[in-house]
Parts: C-alpha cells; sequence; structure tokens
C-alpha cells in the first residue's frame, strides 16, 4: 500500500467526492487561488475549476450560513475553517442553524454539510488560533463530529462525512497534516462512529482521539518497553457518534482505563467516556478512571511552555502506572 | 444604481394612488380574480392572526408570538411574484409569509399550541414554520440569522443553473447584525440572485429605527452602495407599489443574476410580540391610529378594489366570514389535535436516525442515561 500524508488523504477524499458527485463543492478562505492555507485543497481548483472550489472572504458567519442554506437546496458543500479557533464566529450559523433546522422543521429540512479544517494546539499560535471545541459541538444534538488521526481514518471518514446527510463537523489536526501512513488506492469509507484499536493489548485501556492517538501510542511502546505493561490503544475517531462498544469490550478486556485528550478536563469529551465506562463496565473495573488532559488554561503561547501545558506520553505513562 | 425614491408623503387619496399603481406594467394585466386573490390573500393572515392572539391569551399557544397585522401587504406581493425556483425566507415573524406562500391554516395553527399536527410536529412553534414543498424555507429566531441561509439559497438556485431568486426578510432591526453584512457581501460579489427585503415597521423590538441604526438619509436599504447593490425604497401600504419593486428584483436576479436590497416602510399594530408589555409606551395611540385610518395596507387595498368597482362590499364580507370561520376551524383543529409524544423528542435530529434502514454511521447518536 503507498504511503501518503494526512494533509494528501484529505485532499483524495474531496477529489474523489468531488468527481463522484456534481453536488460537491469546496468553500473557504483561500482554499482555491492560494492552494490552502494548509494546502490540502492544493490543486483542486486547477483540476476543478471555480465553479466547485471557492474562494470566500474572510466572513465566516456569511459564507458557512451561505453553506447551510445552500445545503438545503441539495448542494453538498464542504466548507473549510482556515481554523476550527475560527468557528466561534460562525457559531450561530453552525449551531442554531445548521443543527436545529431539522428539528425544527419537524424533519422537513436536511443539512448535508461538512465543516472542516485543523483544530488543536501545539503551533505556538496563542489562546485565540489553538481551540479544541469538538466537546462543544458534541454537546449539540444533531451534529455529528469526527477526528481522525491517520491519513487512512483522514481520507475514509472524510467520505463518510461527505455522503453523510446530517451536518459533519471534521476536525483535522494541525501537527497531523505532515504525518504519512498506508493508505489503499482502492476505494473505501469508514463509517461514522466505529472506533478503531490501533494497538491491541490486555493490561490496560488507554482511549484516545485526534493529535492524542500519537501521544497514546508512544506511551503504550514505553509502558510495553520499559515496564512490560501491555496496553490497549482505543481511537475514538467519531465523538458523535460514539463507539461505546468497542471502548467498553476493551476495558471488559483489561479492566483498567486511562483517558488521553486535548480538551481541558471541565466537560471534555473524556468525561462522558469515564461516565460510560462506569455506568456499562463498573464491575469489571480494578482501579479508578484516570484522564490527561489539556492544562486548564488559555492556550500558552511560549514555545518552550506550550508542549508542557497539552497532553504528554510521559503522563499517560506516569497514570498508567499509577494503577497497576 | 437603480432609483433611489424616498417615500413622499402622499397627498391623494390612497385609493386613487392604488389606481394609478394598478396601471403599472407589472400590475396592469391582473385579471379580476386575481385581485381579489390579493385581498383573499391578506384578509386570511390577518384573521389568523387575530384568532391566534385571542388563543394565546386564552393561554394555549407557549413562548413567543410575533403578529404581522398592519405589514399583510408584503407577503402577498411577494408570494404572488414567485415562480418554480424562487425563495422565501424569513425571520421569525413569519405567520404571514406562510400561508402566503400556501401553507394551511390548520397545519399553522396547531403548530402554535405545539401539536403533533403542525407544520413542524410541534418542534418548532410561532417563529419556525417551514414549507420546503412550496420553497419557504421559515421562520428562523435569531435576528439576522436567516439572512445568509438566503444567500445559501441564492446559491443553490445558481448553482443548479436555474432561473430563480431567493427572497431574505428581516425586520429594521436585523440589518446591525453583522451576519448581514457579510450576505450582503458575498451576494454582490458573487453575483447571487438574492433579494433582500427589509420589512421597516419602525421599531426594532422596543427601540425606534432613530435610536438603533445609523443609516443615510435615503434610509436602510441605502446601505446597499457600500456593496455596489441595487435597492429601492417602497411604499408597504400599497400591494401595487410592492408587487412593481419587487417584480424589478425579480427581474434582475432572473436575468442579470444580480442582488438587490428592498426596504419596504410598513407598521405592525402589535407590540414587538405579544409579550411586549410596553408595546403601548413606547409608540403613541396617535401614532397606531394615524396608520391604521390612513395607510393600513388592507384597508387601502379595499378601498380601492371599491372603487374600481372589483368588488362589492357584499364580496368582501363573505370573504372576511369564510376567512374568519377558516381560523375559528383552525383553532378548533389545533384544539382537539394530540400533542407530540415524548418519544417524538428524539425523532427529526438526524436524517440517519430517522432513517435506519438507510444508516451509513455506527455508533450512539443519543445520549439519555
Amino acid at each position: 500500500m503507498p504511503e501518503i500524508s494526512y494533509r494528501q488523504a484529505i485532499k483524495d477524499a474531496l477529489a474523489e467526492e468531488i468527481e463522484r458527485d456534481e453536488n460537491v463543492v469546496v468553500i473557504g478562505e483561500e482554499v482555491a487561488q492560494y492552494n490552502g492555507a494548509y494546502k490540502v485543497t492544493e490543486g483542486l481548483l486547477e483540476r476543478y475549476g471555480p465553479k466547485r472550489i471557492v474562494d470566500a472572504p474572510i466572513s465566516e458567519a456569511g459564507f458557512i450560513g451561505m453553506g447551510i442554506g445552500a445545503s438545503m437546496l441539495g448542494v453538498r458543500p464542504v466548507m473549510e475553517l482556515m481554523f476550527w479557533s475560527f468557528a466561534y464566529v460562525a457559531w450561530d450559523q453552525m449551531i442554531n442553524n445548521a443543527g436545529c433546522v431539522r428539528y425544527m422543521s419537524g424533519g422537513l429540512i436536511n443539512v448535508p454539510i461538512v465543516i472542516r479544517g485543523p483544530a488543536n494546539g501545539g503551533t505556538n499560535v496563542g489562546a485565540t488560533h489553538s481551540h479544541t471545541p469538538e466537546n462543544l459541538i458534541a454537546n449539540m444534538p444533531g451534529l455529528k463530529v469526527v477526528c481522525p488521526a491517520t491519513p487512512y481514518d483522514a481520507k475514509g471518514l472524510m467520505k463518510a462525512a461527505i455522503r453523510d446527510n446530517d451536518p459533519v463537523y471534521v476536525m483535522e489536526s494541525t501537527l497531523l497534516y505532515g504525518t504519512t501512513g498506508e493508505v489503499p488506492e482502492e476505494e473505501y469509507v469508514i463509517p461514522l462512529g466505529k472506533a478503531d484499536i490501533k494497538k491491541e493489548g490486555t493490561d490496560v485501556t488507554i482511549v484516545c482521539h485526534g493529535p492524542s492517538v500519537p501521544v497514546a501510542l508512544t506511551a503504550a511502546q514505553v509502558l510495553e518497553e520499559e515496564h512490560n505493561i501491555s496496553a490497549e490503544v482505543v481511537d475514538l475517531r467519531s465523538i458523535r457518534p460514539l463507539d461505546e462498544e468497542t471502548i467498553i469490550n476493551s476495558v471488559k478486556k483489561t479492566s483498567r482505563a486511562v483517558l488521553v485528550e486535548e480538551n481541558r478536563p471541565f466537560c471534555g469529551v473524556d468525561a462522558q467516556i469515564a461516565y460510560t465506562i462506569q455506568n456499562k463496565a463498573f464491575d469489571y473495573l480494578d482501579a479508578p478512571i484516570l484522564r490527561v488532559s489539556t492544562i486548564d488554561a488559555p492556550a500558552m503561547y511560549s514555545p518552550a511552555i506550550e508542549p508542557e501545558q497539552l497532553p504528554k506520553a510521559a503522563t499517560v505513562v506516569d497514570k498508567v502506572l499509577s494503577i497497576m | 444604481m437603480s432609483a433611489k425614491t424616498t417615500p413622499k408623503k402622499r397627498v391623494k387619496p390612497a385609493a386613487s394612488i392604488l389606481a394609478d399603481e394598478a396601471k403599472l406594467p407589472i400590475n396592469k394585466d391582473l385579471s379580476k380574480e386575481e385581485q381579489i386573490g390579493f385581498y383573499r390573500d391578506m384578509v386570511r393572515i390577518r384573521r389568523f392572526e387575530e384568532r391566534s392572539l385571542r388563543v394565546y391569551q386564552q393561554g394555549k399557544i407557549g413562548g413567543f408570538l410575533h403578529l404581522y397585522i398592519g405589514q399583510e401587504s408584503i407577503a402577498v406581493a411577494c408570494a404572488s411574484l414567485m415562480g418554480d425556483h424562487d425563495h422565501m425566507i424569513t425571520a421569525y415573524r413569519n405567520h404571514g409569509h406562510a400561508l402566503a406562500v400556501g401553507m394551511g391554516m390548520n397545519e399553522c395553527m396547531a403548530e402554535l399550541l405545539g401539536k403533533a399536527t403542525g407544520c413542524s410536529k410541534g418542534k418548532g412553534g410561532s417563529m419556525h414554520f417551514f414549507a420546503p414543498d412550496k420553497n419557504y424555507w421559515g421562520g428562523h429566531g435569531i435576528v439576522g440569522g436567516q439572512i445568509p441561509l438566503g444567500v445559501g439559497l441564492a446559491y443553490g438556485v445558481k448553482y443548479k443553473g436555474n432561473t430563480g431568486s431567493a427572497m431574505a426578510f428581516m425586520g429594521d432591526g436585523a440589518i446591525n447584525q453583522g451576519a448581514v453584512h457579510e450576505a450582503y457581501n458575498l451576494a454582490a460579489l458573487w453575483d447571487l440572485p438574492a433579494i433582500f427585503i427589509i420589512e421597516n415597521n419602525g421599531y426594532s423590538m422596543g427601540t425606534s429605527q432613530e435610536r438603533s441604526s445609523s443609516h443615510p438619509k435615503e434610509g436602510l436599504a441605502a446601505r446597499a452602495e457600500g456593496y455596489n447593490m441595487a435597492w429601492e425604497n417602497i411604499n408597504g401600504e400599497s400591494l401595487f407599489a410592492i408587487r412593481d419593486g419587487v417584480g424589478r428584483a425579480i427581474k434582475r436576479a432572473h436575468e442579470e443574476s444580480k442582488p438587490t436590497i428592498l426596504e419596504i416602510h410598513t407598521y405592525r399594530y402589535q407590540g414587538h410580540s405579544v409579550a411586549d408589555a410596553n408595546a403601548k409606551k413606547y409608540r403613541t395611540k396617535e401614532e397606531i391610529d394615524d396608520y391604521r385610518k390612513n395607510h393600513d395596507p388592507l384597508n387601502v387595498y379595499r378601498l380601492y378594489l371599491l372603487d374600481q368597482k372589483v368588488m362589492s362590499e357584499e364580496e368582501m364580507k363573505e370573504i372576511d366570514a369564510a376567512a374568519k370561520k377558516e381560523a375559528d376551524d383552525a383553532a378548533k383543529f389545533a384544539d382537539e389535535s394530540p400533542f407530540p409524544s415524548v418519544e417524538s423528542i428524539t425523532e427529526d435530529v438526524y436524517w440517519e436516525a430517522d432513517n435506519p434502514d438507510q444508516r451509513t454511521s455506527e455508533g450512539r447518536l443519543f445520549f439519555n442515561d
């Protein structure tokens, strides 16, 4: 299988869906002529022309709302947010309109829109550009949110998101764009809501998603090599819908869980995961569920300090050791 | 840009002004039946609204009720110009537009009462009526939030290669929302067939236009100048004048795929909503009485129809009685309809949850334990 980058995998997904369905359009700031702020849409304008690849002015509320309106008429827009941190500018459109129109119309109106772009910290861009809002979106019924961590997942999940008839918000991760992985040449689609066991193990379950997946995998390797502990790494991939079954089955096998995510701890995604485990696998637990999150403050700028604020493999290792 | 006409103080009797405007190209071929139809549509809206006010006062309607009484000419004139690919979207004062595009009183009244037979199955309420089969995209509760959606409808019309337009209605209070300006920019920048219709009733909730909007002396629509967009002022008391101005905007949308901002001057008799306890404090009784007596679009049109002998008083009474009965019947229908089931709370959230046989995703979508 050829190895391609996470960035390329998303671009391939967009290209294949543009070719498959004439209603798919890509709209966002600098996605066309500039080739994309993170080069995810590089070359697409040249291949598909300005009707399918559209540069939007810097006005998230306007163009995201416009995409939602167009989706109500059967267009299937893939909207790029240059950063997920800019989603708040379009929050009314993303939450009130995309999330509620189907409900308030008694099911008469569908909103088949995808909103995608990079999220997360780690690039020293300060508090306003380092947001990780999957927990906020997952809190809103009517919306779906997925956070792919590998090129394979990114491509398969993006294709599923574009074909989905509900609004799907795809959070990519700035730090992952350059990472590479095997992606098959033949077409595949990964259903939303199916977690993936990134590494099998027997002693402890590490639940993670997005940029915390490489953190968890590094921790699992250290645990194995230095402590002879076999960790199972469960990548959620999709926050809503959520694959509870895979999490519960893993915890039933290992009896221990450490949850890793880049959200802040208060009301983070892992608060829900911890509840789910105690609700459905309490009798299997041999230790308390522990969490590793971002330190509870806005994102630190200082390049020397920011890595300390984010979940670290060493912290995950320590937490696991503390419950063995 | 297009005509910059500020509404002038009218000196002639309203009925004779309408007689002149009835001769405008867009109106001159209207049949007697069509003219009677407009009257019927306006009467139906007014009687529905009056009936819903009584139902609200009986305590049967929850939340808000934003009445359209006094503004009926706008929705009726605009709906009369809609073709297969012309769309409408509006804000929370949406009952008039809903009835004008052909929604039934039963489904609308039942929605007000939160019944399962309502147009949104009791999930939308007064502010959220929808009928996509009639190109009517609602009924939206956040001031100005629907305007980008309207631009999206225009984008959809153009993307699919159709000749059409999207009329996006808002009140005068909405024009200060950022989303509205972003939508203006997109429509003008991308040559989208959007028609922004400001129904200016003079008040943003309880704050007068003078106290809420900075604007050129020509009015709120004149802000279009900054976007290189066509605009017009229209007197809302005349159904024929509205058809004339909106007709020009639709022509521009259809033939040139260009947007327009229209400011239609109107007035509402009731408060911002029925729950607006200070409705009589921020406006004088004289102001309301003057509008009712001299500018009410329904009354002005009625006098025109009588003057031109299009209809007799008798025929009007029949229409009025029929509309009252229809509204009464709708109130009865709504009363007798069942409330939605508790199980229905989680229906209509996700398409895929409502179509389980076509479901493509796997995980859990709802979290209620």
